[in-house]
């Protein structure tokens, strides 16, 4: 079946199997690897992505959804204009160590900028709450709610363009 | 994913074309259930009827003294409702509880209901606030319409439209949630109204049940030391890795005792 859908910023038109799932879609009918799947449950967040602005799980997303509606991966996140400057949220987790391996960084990304979005000023304890769907196994989260703390000043900064 | 084809009707009759007409169809909510179940294997339909566009099924709205809530409204929807937080704070609690944020963004309070999970948290409510069970083709009491695990007493074919809450004088919900899932090791939930008073409890049997004497109990004094001392029977009780049936039969009077504090400082 034919799926229409805007994808960080660009219209795509694709043809896929209806049972096809966005996590499987991304990665390998469209190259864009960043989108990691860790258990393939819906439990981890390792593929959280931001479907018409909120944070889903693509593993657990069925592509026909996407028609009509408008997708941004980790990789519609940084480069805004082109550029390669990281985005805010993704700024915040370099200069606070919020990974170690990486693996899980992807959907703990996307799930912080919806929040931050929705909530510009959240608190610690909201902030532990809003990652409860992502799961780091090296960290201890320490540094990541640290990073989404950061990075939520830094999105609504003045002069942030956010 | 075995493959399967899938349809997106935009009007009632349409989707009840399709799923009448169309073999071995399953309605698709919002897919936090199903979606895992078909991946898993324990579920192969031959075709998905999304449900996501048809408006009517959408929504919440407040008559008097009902709350209606569509049901393909969202758990993020009914969290951050108005409408739900001042008429029935409890609903709105409840299902901020349910999941984690990318699974209140798509998981829907009929799909819970019609799926009547043994662990999860809507019936609890549905049944403690005696909603009444909206479908496409009759209306369903919540005493009625829960019949155990997994089971409904819904038609095949037939969809929940709505559902129907009766806004309670007092209610409260309080839950012991695996860590993990957020799922309820056990969920009670009290809800009292006109002098009569409601317990349903969640995850702790194979279904969605009420408890007689906590609610004879609590309707001569609407207290949590009313029912301190009322323990359930262990025998039917559901053990697993999480608790075994003496744990939870003991973690249903401390939930209950919770919700009632709940009811009490909320009314």
């Amino acid at each position: 079946m034919i799926v229409s859908f805007t994808l960080n910023g660009r219209s795509r038109t694709v043809e896929i199997e209806p049972s096809t799932l966005v996590a499987d879609l991304l990665r390998e009918n469209l190259n864009l690897t960043g989108t990691h799947v860790g258990c393939d449950t819906s439990q981890c967040g390792a593929c959280v992505v931001l479907f018409d602005g909120e944070a889903v799980k693509s593993c657990t997303l069925l592509a026909p959804i996407l028609d009509g509606g408008t997708l941004t991966t980790i990789e519609g996140l940084s480069g805004p204009g082109g550029s390669n400057a990281l985005h805010p949220m993704q700024e915040a987790f370099h200069q606070n160590h919020g990974l170690q391996c990486g693996f899980c960084t992807p959907g703990m990304l996307m799930t912080a900028v919806a929040l931050a979005t929705k909530n510009p000023t959240p608190t610690e304890a909201e902030v532990r709450r809003g990652l409860e769907g992502n799961i780091c196994r090296c960290t201890g989260y320490q540094n990541i709610v640290a990073s989404v703390l950061a990075g939520a000043a830094a999105m609504h900064a003045p002069g942030s363009g956010e | 994913m075995r493959s399967f084809a899938f349809h997106r009707p935009t009007t009632l009759y349409e989707m009840s074309a399709l799923l009448g007409g169309v073999a071995d169809s399953m309605p698709l909510a919002g897919g936090m259930t199903l979606l895992p179940t078909i991946k898993q294997r324990l579920a192969a339909p031959a075709a998905l009827i999304d449900l996501s566009k048809i408006p009517q099924l959408s929504g919440i709205s407040a008559q008097a003294d009902v709350l209606t809530v569509g049901a393909m409204t969202r758990h993020v929807d009914v969290a951050e409702s108005e409408l739900a937080r001042s008429k029935i704070p409890l609903l709105a609690s409840l299902a901020a509880g349910i999941g984690d944020p990318a699974v209140r963004n798509r998981g829907t309070i009929g799909g819970s209901v019609a799926n009547n999970d043994p662990s999860a948290d809507y019936p609890a409510a549905v049944l403690a606030l005696d909603a009444m069970v909206v479908t496409d083709r009759r209306e369903i009491a919540a005493d009625a319409f829960f019949r155990g695990l997994f089971e409904t007493a819904l038609d095949p074919g037939e969809i929940i439209t709505a559902l129907r809450f009766p806004v309670p004088s007092a209610g409260g919900y309080a839950k012991f949630k695996s860590p993990a899932s957020r799922y309820a090791v056990v969920g009670v939930c009290v809800a009292k109204k006109a002098g009569k008073v409601r317990v349903a409890v969640t995850g702790a049997g194979p279904g969605v049940f009420r408890v007689a004497a906590m609610e004879a109990a609590l309707e001569r004094t609407f207290t949590p030391e009313a029912i301190a001392a009322i323990k359930l029977d262990a025998e039917n009780l559901s053990s697993d890795i999480h608790a075994d049936a003496e744990y939870r039969a003991h973690l249903v009077t401390v939930m209950a005792k919770k919700a009632v504090m709940s009811a009490l400082q909320t009314s």
